[in-house]
């Protein structure tokens, strides 16, 4: 509960901050209407206009809470128009290029802990693919895939996958070597061959990295997905809706869209917080 | 009593190169154990009396000389379980209880489930640890967590038992009394234990052969025999004789500084 207050606290300001932005940036268009038609703009009108023009720079708080409630709550999820059809169009490739991403990320740590040559090659260029911007290297993934005959889902959760599994390799290979000489002695002591070491000492010794990066890698699924979106002809999901909005000038839907992201990272990222606690606790590794 | 050696080391030495040049951890190591013996090694830090601990554990390679235990050699010891080993650190994961911590090397063996619950029983018992059995080790003070780290030690009945300084870093109450339970324990279940320590008193009253060495080159510089009777209650350490024993290593250790 002791967190609550700051929490809201901080909204509350973001939403000031928000609220004070939209009027500045929107005045301009404010004035150059009254102009034309040869009004004076007094303060309040200016300020009520900058909140609820059509087309703002920046679309205040409560315009963009409208469009949301309207293409979610008030739209069937079947409408192209429903945000939650696109959400979810969103989430089903973040949460398949999550899972690819980890497990691969996983793999290429054990590899990297336990194979000398891994260990001195995988990591440059695991950095190097993360050097590549990712919206350069997204439609050549689509396309490439596209002409083998892989569309649809695959081809945006592995843009997915390609950003959450970097955060991943670099956790685990810290976490799985997070055991202390000691412990690994103790293991020689007992003759345990390298799977005991990996299952009974190192693979619970890096629970505490895993979710950490976790957390990261879901988020830059997210990202991913998003930009997995829009290269593919902007047709569903919340890239969709981006682009979309940005080529007919509809801020207020881009909003909506990006604010409609957030929430989702927010939530998964929540839900991995959840699990962590309740596998921690169960390992008697948070107190 | 089975007199060949459980540990025998002949011209045991064991060179570590470092940037600063070699350094001689152990030098032309001379040393019979017989079983059952109660044996300690002290001396200053550096002295090589862990390295020669690590070796016998075949947790270091000799660069010369060589070492038997339990008549083999020390990478064949340890790959038949021959020893138990106690660190300095009691080194218990964190993620398992004390009985699952016991049970660790236990599971590694590939005991059977059923003779991995008798045989953490049985050692928490030794150790007077049984009520702890489901406690996590942030849960117990840092004498009983080195307790429990001997039971892990005793639980697959090896009959050596390898101990670095495992009483080190406790308060000198607890020592006392974890001393008088390990001298329990030995008499109990007629161990061999090798014990490093850098206490005078505390070699003096745990031992049967006390392992003077001294360091630059690591070397061995006095083996005194104990003339303490088995029955070793705490008050003993006033008697002349113990102060005789501890008067010798004393003089052990200097005579080894004044060499350096």
């Amino acid at each position: 509960m002791r967190s609550v207050i700051p929490v809201l606290t901080i909204i509350f300001i973001l939403i000031v901050v928000w609220y004070g932005s939209a009027v500045a940036l929107n005045s301009a268009w404010a004035y150059d209407k009254a102009k034309r038609a040869n009004i004076e703009l007094s303060l309040q009108d200016m300020v009520a206009d900058t909140w609820s023009q059509e087309k703002p720079k920046l679309p205040a708080p409560h315009q963009v809470g409208a469009e949301i409630w309207k293409t979610t709550v008030l739209k069937k999820i079947t409408s192209k128009r429903s945000l939650v059809h696109h959400g979810l169009i969103t989430l089903s490739s973040t949460l398949l290029g999550f899972m690819i991403g980890t497990t691969l990320g996983i793999l290429l740590a054990v590899g990297i802990v336990h194979n000398r040559a891994m260990n001195m090659s995988v990591m440059p260029w695991a950095i190097a693919s993360q050097t590549i911007p990712i919206l350069a290297i997204a439609p050549m993934i689509i396309v490439v895939l596209n002409a083998v005959g892989i569309s649809g889902l695959l081809p945006k959760a592995f843009i997915s996958a390609y950003l959450s599994f970097f955060p991943v390799v670099v956790s685990m290979v810290k976490g799985l070597r997070s055991p202390d000489q000691m412990q690994i002695d103790l293991m020689h002591t007992y003759n345990a061959g390298k799977s005991a070491i990996f299952w009974k000492l190192r693979a619970p010794s890096s629970m505490p990295y895993f979710f950490v990066s976790l957390k990261i890698a879901m988020a830059a699924s997210l990202v991913g997905a998003i930009v997995g979106e829009l290269p593919t002809g902007a047709v569903a999901g919340l890239g969709a809706r981006l682009l979309a909005g940005s080529y007919y000038g509809q801020t207020i839907q881009i909003w909506s869209a990006l604010i409609s992201a957030a929430t989702l990272a927010a939530i998964l990222v929540y839900l991995i917080g959840v699990m962590q606690k309740i596998v921690l606790d169960k390992m008697g590794l948070q107190r | 009593m089975n007199t060949t050696p459980v540990i025998s080391a002949t011209d045991l030495s064991l060179t570590f190169q470092t940037e600063d040049g070699p350094v001689h951890a152990l030098n032309e190591i001379n040393l019979n154990i017989k079983r059952g013996e109660f044996v300690s090694f002290i001396g200053p830090s550096g002295c090589g009396k862990t390295t020669f601990l690590r070796v016998m554990a075949d947790l270091e390679a000799p660069t010369g000389g060589n070492i038997l235990v339990n008549g083999m050699s020390a990478a064949e010891a340890r790959k038949t379980r021959a020893y138990g080993y106690v660190f300095q650190a009691a080194g218990l994961y964190p993620w398992r209880t004390i009985s699952g911590n016991i049970r660790l090397p236990l599971e590694i063996m590939g005991a059977s489930k059923k003779d991995q619950s008798d045989r953490v029983k049985r050692v928490l018992e030794l150790v007077d640890l049984i009520d702890f059995e489901k406690k996590y080790p942030w849960q117990l003070s840092g004498g009983m967590q080195q307790r429990a780290s001997i039971a892990r030690a005793l639980a697959f009945d090896a009959d050596i038992l390898l101990m670095d300084e495992p009483f080190g870093a406790l308060d000198e109450i607890v020592r006392d009394h974890l001393n008088e339970q390990l001298l329990d324990l030995w008499k109990r279940t007629n161990k061999t234990i090798c014990f490093v320590t850098h206490s005078i008193p505390e070699a003096v009253y745990l031992s049967t052969k006390i392992v003077v060495m001294s360091p630059r080159p690591g070397r061995i510089t006095d083996v005194i025999e104990s003339t303490l009777s088995d029955e070793r209650p705490l008050e003993i350490r006033d008697s002349k004789e113990f102060i005789s024993i501890a008067q010798r290593v004393r003089e052990g250790l200097r005579e080894g500084h004044g060499h350096a």
